[in-house]
């Protein structure tokens, strides 16, 4: 079942820049989709696009079905429960000024009202952020430290935890390991791994790295100024029929 | 042998302690100021010209002045004056200032270009300027002074917390709180208010000690507190004339604005340290 539908996606900076040109794939449920591209080939704002955090131009982005791309913000809630972002900086993406754990309890606070929650129970913040931290295999008292005081690992920890507290369906992961060093890397995929199969959760994976994308995702799309040049599942990355440009990729890792 | 020429360094705490010792003098001013409002052995503007110009005595711990009022009742009960009014104008600065620069910063476009025109406007006149024709207009007196002095000030809040709030406001963790789908309302209140706070506070601390400094002087140029109500500027200009013979009348009024103007900028410097959470080194 198709979870996320994107057609003819454009996207334009100013009148005659484009961002993203014509792009269009979906996404099934349960599934690690990954999106490989060099930097400023518009991966990002294809991002941002699908959440709805930037406007777009012209196509259609379907969410289970329906149309989200002209829905107001209250109209838009629903489908904010769905969707979670990580970003590649877990240093801008957590406020500085405020604690861990009210970093970690905004998505929840929010939605609390219409969530139903299967894997994590809530009966008080302390609780639930402790439950929260150990799912990210952080140790429970980082709950009360400012973001400085943690390492770039714990950080993106921190913001994976942020984004499943609401168990939504599809999290954007935006080069979540790009900030890290190989360690951290090795063991942030390995936790976003077991997190999708416990949380039964889909991933849409950016990142310029092939061999994580491999790794991690069972269908691959290559962007290329702008534009989706080629998309297939991930055991056929060497086949013949591979775009130049995937080809020219695979050769460089 | 290595260990005896190894030294511990000690930690620096120099500025904690100091800021701590100037928010304990501020709050003992305060508390002698609100104790002389109950508590007055003196009327300060009793004039009584056999006492005149005395020296200190048991009487009159500071002695009297031109009119033979005991100065230091003058001395406490100005700073009610200077310091009240001061807080007065402050608070009322911050609380135009503020919300000016939340709404500007945070909803950008055509409302940001206004505001920051309006607030460009207000700043073109300097603070003497708009204190001397306000009271060229109003009338001499301390409430056209605040007047001015709210006039002059609430833009530099404005521009400050419009500053802050554009450049957090950039940042992903607002992103990730829009697309949270928290208001605008609750992501300036949440993610974006503890970022100001205490830059507000600093900048309001060390106003303090400038609006002190101007209502001093307005009051010693005429323009502000008027006689027989006793100010420190005020009472700096009345004691003008004696400062040949009796210089302590324009000195007790002086440290006093020195000591004031002083423990608000160490406060200053003390709230910027505590509100900076990343205080790593000092």
């Amino acid at each position: 079942m198709s979870l996320l539908t994107i057609k003819e996606l454009t996207k334009f900076y100013q009148a005659d820049k484009v961002a993203v040109d014509h792009v269009s794939f979906h996404l099934n449920k349960g599934e690690c989709l990954g999106l490989v591209g060099e930097s400023g080939c518009g991966k990002s704002t294809l991002a941002r696009c699908l959440l709805r955090i930037e406007p777009i131009d012209s196509g259609s982005i379907f969410f289970e079905n329906e149309a989200i791309e002209n829905l107001h913000a209250r109209n838009l809630f629903p489908y904010r429960k769905k969707m979670q972002i990580v970003f590649q900086n877990p240093t801008a993406a957590l406020n500085p000024k405020l604690k861990v754990k009210d970093s970690l309890i905004d998505p929840f606070i929010q939605f609390k009202k219409e969530l139903s929650l299967s894997h994590f129970s809530y009966t008080s913040t302390d609780a639930f952020v402790k439950q929260l931290l150990e799912a990210v295999e952080l140790p429970a008292d980082l709950a009360h430290k400012y973001p400085h005081e943690l390492s770039g690992g714990q950080r993106q920890r921190v913001t994976i935890a942020r984004a499943i507290s609401i168990e939504p369906e599809l999290i954007v992961l935006d080069e979540p390991t790009a900030s890290l060093d190989v360690i951290s890397q090795k063991a942030v995929l390995t936790l976003l791994t077991e997190l999708r199969e416990t949380l039964n959760l889909s991933y849409l994976f950016i990142s310029h790295d092939l061999a994580a994308v491999s790794q991690m995702c069972q269908r691959i799309l290559v962007m290329k100024e702008c534009r989706l040049v080629d998309q297939f599942n991930t055991d056929r990355l060497f086949d013949n029929e591979r775009h130049s440009y995937t080809k020219e990729l695979i050769s460089i890792f | 042998m290595m260990n005896g020429l190894t030294l511990r360094l000690p930690k620096l705490k120099r500025l904690s302690w100091r800021g701590i010792a100037a928010l304990i003098g501020l709050i003992i001013i305060l508390i002698v100021v609100i104790y002389t409002f109950v508590f007055l052995r003196h009327d300060p503007n009793l004039t009584n010209l056999d006492e005149r110009l005395q020296n200190m005595s048991i009487q009159h711990p500071f002695g009297t002045d031109q009119l033979g009022r005991d100065v230091l009742t003058r001395l406490l009960l100005g700073a009610q004056q200077t310091i009240g009014y001061s807080l007065l104008a402050l608070f009322a600065a911050i609380i135009i200032g503020v919300p000016f620069g939340l709404i500007a910063g945070y909803k950008r476009g055509v409302i940001d270009r206004v505001f920051m025109r309006v607030g460009d406007g207000f700043l073109a006149f300097p603070d003497t300027i708009v204190a001397i024709v306000l009271s060229g207009l109003l009338g001499p007196g301390i409430g056209n002074l605040v007047l001015a002095i709210i006039m002059i000030k609430w833009v530099s809040y404005a521009r400050l917390v419009r500053s802050t709030v554009l450049s957090e406001s950039q940042k992903e963790y607002v992103l990730v709180a829009r697309t949270n789908g928290l208001s605008p309302s609750k992501i300036i209140r949440k993610h974006i208010l503890p970022h100001i706070v205490g830059h507000v506070l600093v900048l309001a601390s060390l106003d303090l000690g400038k609006i002190i400094l101007l209502i001093s002087a307005f009051s010693y140029i005429g323009l502000g507190v008027q006689p027989p109500t006793p100010e420190w500027g005020a009472m700096l200009n009345e004691s003008r004339p004696y400062f040949q013979s009796r210089p302590e009348l324009m000195i007790y009024p002086g440290l006093a604005i020195v000591a004031v103007v002083l423990l608000t900028n160490m406060a200053g410097d003390y709230l910027r340290d505590h509100f900076d959470v990343k205080k790593e080194v000092q």
